[in-house]
């Protein structure tokens, strides 16, 4: 049962000229998220924009007592909702619906989890590592973004001993070009007996070369893949992925109840 | 305050039904909204075999609306017979069911399916969708061809025959004739507005298909109008849509002449809708000192200067 919340804006952090993270007063959504589940998110209360955009919770908020109290969601300003969100105001309205959809799986300390992360794709990690780190999960963070400026909350990764490995395509900072380059030397340095899984979240051709990478070298991959969704609860089929069939072919899956995590054997790659 | 709908031989617990194709199969939003509540649940459609529909990107938002091109995509009449039907007769909805064919016969199959399931109040003929080139829309673009249809389904089954009209034609007033003439028990319109929307960065049409079909606010004043008309034009009950995104806009379609509505676009939006609809229809009945919804069917007529000539 999701719930929606015309939520409150409580904060919103500018983390560059086009990134930012919106905090919401949505107690309820908070205390029911799990890992990789998202909300429909909807700025003011027109018809313009009309529909719901999907977003990973990207942080669980708390209160003074540690109770759940909110959620926040990692943007980055590219259309009409994001820009808008860009420019809430702490007492703003935002319309949440959530959570929603599949979470990653997560298991227990005796498998090691590999995060990989592209651009706003580092959402849903944060919760993962909240849920793992307790566990004594062993957790390893790639991440790649255009260049320095677009990487964020190492601060916070450090925290959880989270071992972390950058990459950004200018080379400005960690490793030159995409992360699925140190990646592919990790997989390899592997010992076969090693328990590690591989959860992935970012733009549609690096999930598609993490997959590649996981079947190769025999390891689990989740992917959360990200539609252009018009509701968030399985009405109007927009947000698709090709599923392989038993036999050979394919059968479009909505993204939105049969994800937006998958395990990437299962997906067609179109890459 | 009394907001049971006739429509045909049905009678609905309220005007106010969930649009096909904006709704799954009804049971997607069992956890929602009590089934039972709504007027009706018009559920996607159905040809007789599974189709997968287009390949994404399949919708894009637009000013106050937004197109689609789904392409259809469904489980088949006999999957939703085996694996929905049951639960929409448990969560106690009221069930339309939206059919579709590529010939003739296979819309009188599929009709002949669903007369035989438990469950079903009444068929939604879809001969207007504008995404797939054999979706019925060669039945709905031709009178000959929506009164054959009509007629070849009505022949076939006890269930209310509902034909969902397209506006993609110069007067949907002729199309209603020639389904009422073809013994339809009433009529859904509007289906949604053909369109397209190009990305201007990469020069290419937006949605896989090229062409989508607008739904929203943005098609509403003209759907209110083909209603309008189409009261003029035939006597049996309209189901009309386009557009409804309140309790406001579904009095609107009424006043136009719509015994009962559809709503689409507006669930999306806000899955929520439903009980702010059936409120909001109430409070305006009571500001309005209105006992029977069905009173305010086509009220608007009666007050415009505007008949046709």
């Amino acid at each position: 049962m999701p719930w929606d919340i015309d939520a409150e804006v409580i904060g919103n952090r500018r983390l560059t000229a086009d990134y930012n993270v919106v905090s919401l007063a949505a107690p309820e959504i908070a205390a029911a998220t799990e890992p990789g589940q998202f909300v429909m998110v909807k700025p003011g209360h027109g018809w313009d924009p009309l529909l719901r955009r999907p977003f990973s919770v990207f942080e669980i908020l708390r209160d003074s007592s540690g109770a759940p109290s909110g959620v926040s969601i990692l943007s980055k300003r590219i259309g009409v909702t994001t820009r808008a969100l860009f420019d809430v105001e702490p007492g703003d309205r935002v319309q949440c619906l959530g959570p929603l959809g599949r979470p990653f799986t997560l298991p227990e300390a005796d498998t090691e989890v590999w995060m990989v992360a592209g651009g706003v794709g580092l959402a849903p990690f944060v919760t993962v590592t909240e849920a793992l780190a307790p566990k004594g999960v062993p957790l390893t963070l790639f991440y790649g973004g255009r260049s320095e400026a677009d990487l964020f909350h190492l601060d916070f990764f450090a925290r959880h001993r989270v071992r972390v490995v950058l990459a950004t395509e200018d080379g400005s900072k960690g490793e030159s070009g995409r992360v699925t380059l140190p990646l592919e030397r990790a997989l390899g340095a592997l010992a076969p007996s090693a328990k590690v899984r591989l959860h992935a979240c970012g733009p549609e051709r690096m999930l598609a070369a993490v997959a590649r990478l996981a079947e190769q070298h025999g390891r689990p991959c989740e992917v959360s893949v990200e539609r252009v969704m018009g509701c968030g609860l399985g009405g109007c089929y927009s947000c698709v992925v090709p599923v392989k069939q038993p036999g050979g072919g394919f059968h479009h899956v909505r993204s939105c109840i049969g994800g937006p995590v998958f395990d990437a054997s299962t997906l067609v790659w179109e890459w | 305050m009394d907001l049971t709908t006739k429509i045909g031989s049905l009678t609905l617990r309220n005007p106010v039904i969930a649009a096909s194709g904006c709704f799954g199969y009804g049971l997607e939003y069992r956890h929602v909204v009590d089934l039972a509540s709504l007027g009706g649940v018009c559920v996607k459609g159905l040809f007789m075999a599974e189709r997968e529909g287009h390949p994404p990107q399949r919708i894009v938002e637009t000013p106050s609306g937004m197109l689609n091109a789904i392409g259809l995509q469904g489980v088949g009449v006999h999957r939703f017979v085996k694996e929905h039907l049951p639960g929409l007769r448990e969560a106690g909805a009221t069930v339309f069911v939206n059919i579709c064919g590529t010939t003739l016969d296979e819309y009188v199959e599929v009709a002949k399916v669903l007369s035989d399931a438990e469950g079903v109040a009444a068929i939604e003929l879809n001969i207007s969708c504008p995404n797939i080139k054999e979706g019925g829309i060669q039945f709905g673009c031709s009178l000959d061809g929506t009164y054959g249809v009509v007629n070849a389904v009505r022949q076939v089954t006890h269930l209310p025959v509902i034909p969902k009209l397209t506006p993609n034609v110069t007067s949907p007033a002729s199309f209603a004739r020639a389904a009422a003439d073809a013994g339809a028990d009433a009529i859904s319109l509007v289906n949604t507005f053909l369109a397209m929307a190009i990305d201007v960065e990469t020069r290419k049409p937006i949605l896989s298909n090229g062409m989508g079909g607008l739904s929203g606010p943005a098609i509403r004043p003209i759907a209110v109008r083909m209603v309008y008309e189409c009261r003029q034009a035939v006597s049996i009950p309209i189901i009309g849509m386009g557009g409804i995104m309140d309790a406001r806009d579904a009095i609107e379609f009424i006043l136009a002449g719509a015994t009962a509505v559809q709503v689409g676009t507006a669930n999306f939006a806000d899955p929520f809708v439903w009980e702010k609809i059936l409120n909001g229809l109430t409070d305006y009945m009571q500001r309005h000192a209105v006992n029977r919804i069905a009173d305010l069917v086509g009220a608007a007529h009666a007050a415009s200067e505007h008949e046709p000539a």
